[in-house]
């Protein structure tokens, strides 16, 4: 006979495992200071951003490198996404839902599997965006790259990343607000659990799958 | 070097105005090189290095006469020495003394994200405060001219000063000073304008036509200028840019796009917080737990 489950786990589902919990917050970190650096640089009036990181030349070494470790510890938490991520018929049909959405009237919109459109798009303008601003990125970082590359490129490369750099941040903070906005999101990516109200609600063609044993976390 | 003597207009990565209310009223200074009396003796380069306490490294030969062969963070000046052959099929031996253009308009300041590494004075100078360069090269990417490099050891940018050290004590620049044929001569802006128009209309007469000044419109004009022979073909000059202008790339990348964008970012973050004002939380109740429940158990 298998031991009773303990209580405070009864109506619960593991959403996600230790080890993508552990890569979205190594993500969530770096970006955060990738963010907060490269902003330092973007614009004059947040250079004082360059104290948090010992200074604008300290800013200008760490940015770049800071950028490699949010390219490679995304690379891994978007190769184990990227499944659940594909945009089906159903997402549109969410899209078009979107005032419902954002009333939070869930009733009227479409069922979800593990992610909604909206998360989809996040996650595709992360995985769009991150390539173009490694790609620009080294071809404006002057002290190993820079040299190797004519005028003109760098000069685009710059404007390129700004910009790509810009959306990806606007992405980042509807993420953000996404996550605190609906309750119970952060604990997902914390202690790794859902309650089943919380899954049957925003996620529950997920949900279904889950409580059959369908949906392991991932 | 900041010097008291001379007052800041411009620095870079600053939002706000310099104090303004002493200006160049005797005029903006100039440099103005005669390249039609320039006999390539390198004097300049070596009152640089002197005045400057700069040692280039010793290159090797690379076949012409250019040496070093290029700019450095050692070599602020350069001879760059063009054999032409012209329609009549004569050689005609061009020597431009290359280095910073001082621009009205620097793209370099514009380009650049660190306050105050890049400054230009009252009387027209631009100059790098390596003390606030973080090394970034931006203003690599802003200079129309391919001017400013940055050193191997500090990782900052450097250039001519146009001496700035020494016009704010009075002094002329040091290849002003050393040029032995006057082909370097340094004043007020006016004035070098003058003597170029003397020297333009001395040089048409003994049949250069398109002789004339090179002091290029696109960035604003320049506080270094050229007295060319052939001024219709200024890219026979060692590739001296014909209608030079910042990059309309940077201007989009540094121009009104930033504050623009940076609006964006806190409007964005500021209708989630209004949202959240107006909606509340999407909070999972307890009638929701309850359906999923009622769910499972007709599952099972």
């Amino acid at each position: 006979m298998s031991p009773p489950i303990p209580e405070r786990k009864r109506d619960e589902i593991v959403r996600y495992a230790p080890s993508t919990r552990i890569n979205h917050w190594i993500v969530a970190i770096s970006f955060v200071l990738l963010a907060l650096s490269g902003l330092a640089l973007f614009h004059p009036a947040l250079f004082w951003l360059t104290n948090l990181f010992g200074g604008g030349t300290w800013t200008r070494i760490l940015h770049p490198f800071i950028g490699l470790v949010v390219i490679v510890a995304f690379f891994l938490l978007g190769a184990k996404m990227w499944g659940d991520n594909r945009l089906e018929d159903r997402d549109w049909r969410w899209l078009k839902r979107f005032r419902d959405v954002a009333a939070d009237r869930e009733e009227n919109v479409p069922e979800v599997g593990r992610y909604n459109a909206g998360q989809k798009l996040i996650f595709w303008v992360i995985v769009v965006c991150l390539p173009l601003l490694l790609l620009s990125g080294i071809v404006i970082w002057r002290s190993y790259f820079a040299a190797y590359f004519p005028i003109e490129m760098i000069r685009l490369g710059g404007l390129v990343h700004g910009f790509v750099a810009f959306v990806l941040i606007l992405a980042i903070v509807i993420h953000i607000y996404a996550a605190i906005w609906v309750r119970g999101s952060v604990r997902a990516m914390t202690r790794g659990t859902v309650s089943y109200g919380w899954a049957w609600k925003h996620h529950r063609l997920w949900f279904r799958d889950a409580v059959k044993g369908n949906a392991p976390p991932k | 070097m900041a010097l008291q003597s001379l007052d800041i207009v411009r620095r870079s990565a600053t939002t706000l105005p310099e104090p303004e209310v002493r200006r160049a009223h005797t005029g903006e200074v100039a440099k103005l090189i005669d390249v039609t009396k320039c006999i390539g003796c390198k004097a300049c380069q070596v009152a640089c290095m002197e005045w400057n306490d700069l040692r280039d490294e010793i290159g090797t030969c690379t076949g012409h006469y250019d040496n070093p062969a290029d700019l450095s963070d050692q070599s602020w000046t350069l001879m760059r020495f063009t054999e032409y052959e012209n329609p009549k099929g004569d050689l005609e031996w061009l020597i431009r003394k290359d280095g910073c253009m001082h621009c009205a308009d620097p793209g370099c300041l514009k380009a650049c994200p660190a306050p105050g590494a890049i400054v230009q004075y009252a009387n027209g100078i631009v100059d790098f405060h390596e003390e606030n360069c973080i090394g970034c090269g931006y203003c690599i990417a802003g200079c129309p001219f391919n001017i400013p490099r940055i050193s191997k050891n500090d990782r900052k940018a450097y250039k001519c000063t146009l001496c700035s050290d020494r016009v704010s004590v009075g002094l002329e620049p040091a290849c002003v000073k050393t040029c032995p044929t006057g082909a370097i001569v340094f004043g007020t802006k006016d004035d070098m304008k003058q003597h170029a128009a003397e020297r333009i209309e001395d040089l048409k007469s003994r049949g250069f036509d398109n002789a004339g000044l090179y002091d290029p419109a696109g960035v604003g004009g320049t506080h270094v200028m050229y007295v060319l022979h052939h001024a219709d073909q200024p890219q026979l000059y060692a590739n001296l840019p014909d209608q030079p202008k910042i990059s309309a790339m940077v201007g989009l990348w540094k121009g009104a796009t930033k504050p623009l964008a940076l609006f964006a970012i806190v409007a964005t973050a500021l209708a989630g917080f209004l949202h959240y004002i107006g909606i509340g939380a999407n909070e999972t109740s307890e009638a929701d737990e309850a359906e999923a429940r009622r769910e499972i158990e007709d599952m099972s």
